[in-house]
């Protein structure tokens, strides 16, 4: 399966969906995305990987490039996921202290810390 | 011999199908369906760093997956024909030539040792491999 990806305003917060696989093929689309947005001055980032399937290391890659360059702006990249498949590649990186990570849209939208 | 042996050209592309293909010969090899998961990401990670290694520099060789099923253990080796520093070659204070390459590696690297217990990671100047090892059922386990 390859990736989608959609993205959708809220307030301040631009959520990006993502569905399907991230891995070293599909990366590029994702990072393409997140340095467009906040080229285009989104800084607080919400990332739903609620549709992803598969993710790898080369996706982590992209997140923490994502995170980067919102920090750079003072903003925040926050994740959705409750996919224990997915969030095992989070502990055993020890991205789980770098990443805020949400079991809602909702609850990572309304976090401010 | 391998059970089953894949060459892919060291495209991005052609990592997914290295991770289907290994996930199911693991999973007639009776590697339990639970660790599945962690196989078809191990094998990835590793097709992964063959695949940037050959790319890295311009090898136009294959990147080799062997899918071994042994009595009580299934194996994947995979194989990459990238020159590797040999550890401690490197003279002290010496920086590698690209960080976000080696970052990506070490990333990758990090991943299945955090997955599998049972790994091997060798390299030499003409290529190196990783070998990961998985228990099996026995068959016994498998009918019932």
């Amino acid at each position: 399966m390859d990736l989608s990806l959609s993205t959708e305003t809220m307030g301040d917060r631009t959520i990006v969906r993502v569905g399907g696989e991230i891995d070293v093929y599909t990366a590029p689309k994702l990072r393409e995305q997140l340095v467009e947005l906040v080229n285009d001055g989104s800084f607080h980032l919400v990332v739903d990987m609620e549709g992803v399937d598969f993710l790898d290391s080369t996706g982590l890659g992209v997140l923490v490039g994502g995170l980067k360059r919102v920090r750079a702006h003072e903003g925040s990249l926050r994740l959705v996921c409750n996919q224990e498949r997915i969030l095992k590649i989070f502990r055993i990186t020890g991205l789980t202290k770098v990443f805020p990570i949400h079991t809602s849209v909702e609850e990572a939208v309304a976090a401010t810390d | 011999m391998a059970t089953v042996e894949l060459r892919f050209s060291a495209l991005p592309e052609h990592v997914r199908t290295a991770r289907l293909v290994a996930a199911a010969v693991a999973r007639r090899a009776g590697v339990d369906e639970a660790v599945l998961d962690e196989v078809r990401l191990a094998v990835g990670e590793a097709c992964s760093r063959a695949v940037g290694l050959h790319r890295n520099v311009g090898i136009s060789a294959p990147v080799k997956v062997l899918l071994i099923e042994e009595e009580k253990q299934f194996s994947i080796e995979v194989g990459d024909e990238a020159p590797h520093a040999v550890p401690g070659e490197r003279a002290p204070g010496e920086v590698p030539g690209d960080a976000a390459e080696t970052e990506e590696d070490e990333m990758g690297l990090a991943v299945i040792s955090g997955l599998v217990d049972d790994v091997e990671v060798s390299a030499g100047e003409h290529g190196g491999s990783i070998r990961m090892r998985w228990p099996t059922a026995p068959p016994a386990a498998l009918l019932a």
